[in-house]
């Protein structure tokens, strides 16, 4: 495979039908129509098994994880860690303990900032981040520069959107640490993961991957990476919201400080001070999200069933579809923003329509059911070299169809009507 | 249920389309306020040129530069109309009456009456706010409203800068 793409081998055919029709919110009408949803880059729905998963634990299999004697709370205990190991499988991490449940891919980044920050960065070292991260792969650095005085150097776009590695090697020198989005929630982008993981660590840097939009629609190997701290979140995965996950190497989390401290994350406490409890606890103070990990379990064994290699040549095809209809039936009317070739990018397409502004296509849009997000896309730097404020953004799923890019076309030309553009 | 029709009436479009006072003035005489919406990271920079002092000063003009979407803009351009002319005290009353017609509760402007004394805004004048009433639909489309208020809230900000409110 040349790095840089991520086409999968060819998979058995999936019933996509019968997956479809494992998504309850597909039987909702509003105003007596279906829902086109286009949105599942800022959160996925969720299946039938997930939120029965959570139902049934939450209804007679709930009790506290870790501290209890009797046996629903071993029961309970078993699901949540059961949960752990199916997702540490799913991402090829090489031990569970090594992955960390968080809220959300923000807050697993702000505990990297956080703790492997303030143990590793002072005043002039180097975090190198690039220039189409999400808001949640920035801020909290520049919070540690407010802090600390660390430098943030930042890797430059080409103009079709991909990441302009010319001068790689000089932002990389002397640097600690390169973050970067494995897949761009904007332009869909799929940058060269585990090239740029190789050229950190020859400059003696370590790596975190933003996988947060790259784990729910492709495979993923952490090790062929060969990255040092991953972070994702379940809720764009067909899972719950209010579960995240940090994986970091064993080494790296070993060494690092807690990042909140409390319940669970101790070894002892004596009035005079504590120790800290053994991997994953550690990372994880007070009561987690028990139910959740319950329903992030069942969305991993959900998408594992499909195959994830299916999951991301399904979305191909979408992506494809939709560059070629809109493509064809609006021309230069329709800008899409980011890569146009389909295997160095996701099912991400955020786009122009003639001069509307995006908050007016997505209301239009919305009159027939066609859900997709507009706005800033929680990267405010990356639209400023857009040259928006804001963009439109479809983004597909695996309960996607080509009748919902179809949808998408149609439901465009009431915007013609309204504004008559 | 609430149309499209509802939100994008003709005035508000006449507006998008041909939107009045766009440009900038310069700055002293005039002062200038920078919003934001955080949602969509729309941006709007209103330009206040008062003359006279916080009671009694006059909006000589303003202008209104930035981007937004149909509803931002509109609700800018007819702003800008619906104050050139008026005093301090009497735009101060015309923003609590328009954030009253998009169903936001002013705190601080709670219970001074001062609406009811914007001047031919009476009430036997069924449509104290003309134009501005297009923008009711908005209501129907609560996440519209932020576009909607955005010059507003601007407006105020130039004003507070302008001439302080007197808390009074
Ligand atoms: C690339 C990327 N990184 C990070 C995040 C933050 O994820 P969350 O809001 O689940 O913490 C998102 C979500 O929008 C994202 O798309």
């Amino acid at each position: 495979m040349t790095s840089g793409t991520t086409t999968p081998a060819p998979t058995p055919t999936v019933d996509w039908a019968a997956v479809r029709a494992d998504f309850p919110f597909l039987e909702r009408r509003i105003d007596g129509e279906p829902l086109v949803y286009l949105d599942s880059a800022a959160t996925s729905q969720k299946p039938r098994q997930v939120i029965e998963a959570m139902a049934s634990s939450a209804a007679c299999g709930y009790g506290p994880i870790n501290r209890s004697a009797y046996r629903l709370a071993g029961e309970a205990t078993d699901r949540y860690e059961g949960a752990r190991a199916a997702v540490a499988r799913f991402v090829n991490a090489p031990a569970a303990h090594e992955m960390i449940f968080t809220k959300n891919a923000t807050e697993s980044i702000n505990v990297v900032a956080g703790a492997w920050g303030r143990a590793n960065l002072g005043a002039g070292d180097v975090v190198v981040l690039t220039h189409m991260e999400h808001h949640a792969n920035i801020v909290p650095w520049q919070m540690l520069a407010a802090d600390r005085g660390i430098e943030i150097r930042w890797v430059p776009l080409t103009d079709d959107g991909q990441l302009d590695l010319t001068d790689l090697d000089a932002l990389l020198d002397g640097a600690k640490l390169f973050s970067f989005t494995a897949m761009s929630n904007v332009l869909g982008t799929l940058p060269p993961v585990a090239q740029l993981c190789r050229a950190a660590h020859d400059a003696g840097a370590l790596t975190l991957v933003d996988a947060c939009q790259f784990v729910p629609h492709n495979a993923t190997d952490v090790q062929a990476w060969d990255a040092d701290f991953v972070v994702f979140s379940a809720h764009k995965m067909c899972g719950p919201s209010g579960i995240g996950l940090l994986w970091g190497r064993e080494a790296l989390l070993d060494e690092m400080p807690p990042f909140l401290g409390g319940g669970n994350m101790i070894g002892n406490v004596t009035l005079d001070g504590f120790t800290t409890a053994p991997l994953p606890d550690k990372f994880e103070a007070g009561t987690p999200p028990i139910t959740e990990a319950v329903g992030l379990g069942a969305a991993v064994e959900f998408l594992e069933t499909i195959g994830m290699d299916a999951v991301r040549r399904h979305e191909m095809d979408l992506t494809r579809y939709a560059l070629d209809t809109l493509g064809q039936r609006y021309g230069s009317d329709l800008v899409v923003h980011g890569p146009s070739n389909v295997e160095v990018r996701g099912g991400v397409l955020s786009f122009a329509f003639r001069d509307l502004h995006p908050h007016d296509v997505s209301q239009v849009l919305d009159e027939r059911n066609v859900c997709v997000r507009a706005g800033h896309h929680c990267a405010k730097p990356l639209m400023r070299l857009l040259g928006a404020n804001a963009t439109a953004r479809a983004s597909f799923y695996v309960y996607n169809t080509t009748d919902d890019v179809d949808a998408l076309a149609e439901a465009l030309d009431g915007a013609t009507d309204i504004f008559g553009l | 249920m609430a149309g499209l029709e509802d939100l994008y009436r003709e005035i508000i479009l006449d507006h998008y389309r041909s939107p009045r006072n766009r440009g900038e003035l310069p700055v002293p005489p005039a002062v200038m306020a920078e919003g934001h919406n955080p949602l969509c990271g729309d941006e709007i920079t209103v330009y206040l040129d008062v003359d006279g002092g916080p009671d009694d000063g006059v909006v000589r003009d303003v202008k209104v530069a930035g981007q937004g979407c149909s509803i931002s803009q509109s609700s800018a351009s007819m702003m800008s109309q619906a104050v050139i002319g008026k005093t301090v005290p009497e735009v101060r009353a015309l923003v609590r009456r328009f954030k009253g017609l998009m169903s936001i509760e002013d705190a601080d402007g709670a219970g001074d009456g001062d609406a009811a004394a914007v001047p031919g805004a009476t009430g036997d004048d069924p449509h104290p706010l003309g134009d501005l009433e297009a923008l009711q639909g908005v209501v129907k489309f609560p996440v519209r409203i932020k576009c909607a208020t955005l010059a507003w809230n601007t407006l105020v900000q130039a004003l507070d800068q302008e001439a302080p409110a007197s808390g009074g």
